[in-house]
């Protein structure tokens, strides 16, 4: 971790590019976990202004995305970096196309609790989202933070969560099919709960995919597509 | 300012406390012993500097101008049809280093190389060598172009001369086309190769020279610095021509642009203040080089 020095190029102005290429990267993801946060509490408390306020902020993340990518496209073009810096420029670029998608995905829970704001309360699901939703926030949390502090180790942690959070939401999707079985009039709004948790469990995924750039950025392995374990041990290599 | 060049010169120290150079237990400097790699030198080098296939060694390698130490104790592997990069900060011995393997420091009085050098079986610093015929062997490209004041064909045919390979005019004319060819100059000089070396531009002397160089068929081509008089398009055919090259010679080149040796080499070797700090894949060093002080050089913190 005392390798990543940023600030210590001859030329200031690589340092510069390079800060505010993190601080917009850090920006963006203060505002998708917001989002995130908003979307949930819309969709729990049947709240359809903060659902409202969840769905304009994704043109903020997109136009940050496209910000961060032409920051990176210019230093690539311009300063060649290599080691440590050019793994920075190609962990933000990948980790802002996982955020701008988590701001995706989010906008569709705040949608579904348009839908459920009209339609009536879903009679089953409330429990599950309310537990998957603050476990997935977690990881995100902790996902940004590892990379904002370049902590390899926090960012492995967000991998072995999101195994759990694939299994919550396995089990809570079993739970919610039943429930359908039983009482069929309930389908719509209980679909809706399910679509949510859904992107819940997507967002999970993304926010392990930012903490598997950040090992690559901090220990330069590739670390995509393999199970925790195999990280581990590719990491003690 | 002050934090950045502290923070240099701290990781400048650590190395040096790192790799303490001791006394070479007379042992070890001779025989099998000295071709040993594995034990060594533990903490010095980091990286792979040797390889299976070496077509050069280097052990132990002292150079001092007068009573200044330029290099301290280098030792790696140059392999069969490799490319090398040296890279470094300016001062840092990388040229020094290229110009012992082919004994160019002894044209410098003051300049003492010590160590163990071979190219194959042969230790360059025996001194039954003879000189001559070990840069026949191994043949240098200098940073600017320097063509004899001959015509393009003599140019490129003055070395067979001199080495006795060719007698007769038509084996000449051959050497001088297929070297030309090789150089990939040919095409732009076969109408007027009586026309002086001189009247090239800057990448086609470069050529020219490399065809001079090629022409006597060495089996190890140093470059030092060989495009950093050129213009990007001149520099984008040398180093095309290094990859073709490297299929019949081993090269090593010493260059001042990262990219360069980037995208020309296959192993990259760093050098700081006189010492070999790490020496890796070339990919390696350019994406997680092992050592602070490569990736300080390579990400353009200091130098």
């Amino acid at each position: 971790m005392d390798r990543m020095h940023f600030g210590e190029h001859s030329s200031s102005q690589f340092n510069e590019a390079l800060e505010s290429i993190r601080n917009n990267l850090m920006e963006m993801g203060g505002l998708v976990e917001k989002q995130v946060v908003d979307a949930l509490q819309s969709l729990l408390q049947a709240d359809s202004a903060l659902a409202e306020k969840v769905l304009e902020t994704e043109d903020k993340v997109d136009k940050l995305e496209m910000l961060i990518d032409e920051e990176c496209t210019k230093v690539l073009a311009l300063r060649q970096p290599a080691a440590s810096d050019l793994r920075l420029i190609i962990a933000v670029t990948k980790a802002v196309s996982d955020l701008e998608r988590i701001g995706d995905e989010s906008a569709k829970i705040a949608r579904m609790g348009l839908q459920l704001a009209e339609e009536g309360e879903s009679p089953r699901g409330y429990v599950e989202v309310r537990h998957i939703g603050n476990h997935v926030r977690n990881m995100l949390r902790d996902t940004l933070d590892a990379f904002a502090r370049f902590d390899a180790k926090k960012a492995l942690e967000v991998a072995a969560e999101d195994n759990e959070v694939d299994l919550e939401y396995r089990s809570a999707m079993r739970s919610l099919v039943t429930f359908m079985m039983e009482d069929p009039r309930a389908i719509s709004r209980v679909l809706n709960i399910i679509w949510s948790l859904r992107a819940l469990e997507r967002i999970g995924d993304h926010a392990r995919n930012i903490g598997e750039q950040v090992i690559y950025l901090v220990e330069g392995k590739d670390v995509r597509h393999i199970s925790v374990d195999e990280i581990e041990a590719k990491l003690k290599k | 300012m002050s934090v950045n060049g502290a923070r240099i010169m701290d990781t400048a120290q650590k190395i040096d406390d790192k790799t303490p150079r001791n006394e070479t237990p007379a042992s070890q400097s001779e025989g099998e012993q000295a071709m040993d790699n594995t034990t060594r030198y533990p903490d010095q080098t980091v990286g792979n500097p040797f390889v299976d296939n070496a077509k050069m060694r280097m052990r132990d390698v002292d150079v001092f101008y007068g009573e200044k130490q330029a290099i301290h104790g280098v030792s790696l592997d140059i392999g069969k049809n490799e490319v090398v990069a040296l890279i470094g900060p300016s001062g840092c011995g990388k040229s020094t280093f290229l110009r012992c393997l082919n004994r160019m420091n002894d044209t410098i009085d003051i300049c003492q190389v010590k160590g163990n050098l071979h190219l194959e079986d042969q230790d360059l610093y025996d001194p039954k060598l003879d000189v001559v015929e070990l840069r026949a062997r191994v043949g240098m490209v200098f940073q600017k172009p320097n063509p004899f004041p001959k015509s393009i064909y003599d140019n490129v045919a003055y070395g067979p001369r001199i080495h006795g390979l060719a007698n007769k005019k038509y084996d000449l004319d051959e050497i001088v086309e297929t070297s030309l060819q090789k150089a990939g100059l040919w095409n732009e000089v076969k109408d007027r190769l009586h026309s002086p070396g001189t009247g090239l531009s800057g990448g086609q002397q470069q050529r020219l020279c490399i065809a001079r160089t090629i022409a006597v068929s060495p089996e190890v081509v140093l470059m030092d610095e060989p495009c950093s008089a050129l213009d990007p398009i001149a520099t984008a055919k040398i180093e095309e021509l290094i990859a073709e090259l490297s299929e019949s010679y081993t090269i090593a080149i010493v260059t001042h642009s990262m990219q360069q040796a980037a995208r020309v080499s296959n192993r990259t070797a760093y050098f700081h203040l006189g010492r070999l700090v790490e020496m890796n894949d070339t990919e390696t060093v350019f994406t997680k080089p092992e050592h602070d002080l490569t990736e300080a050089y390579i990400t353009g913190r200091f130098g």
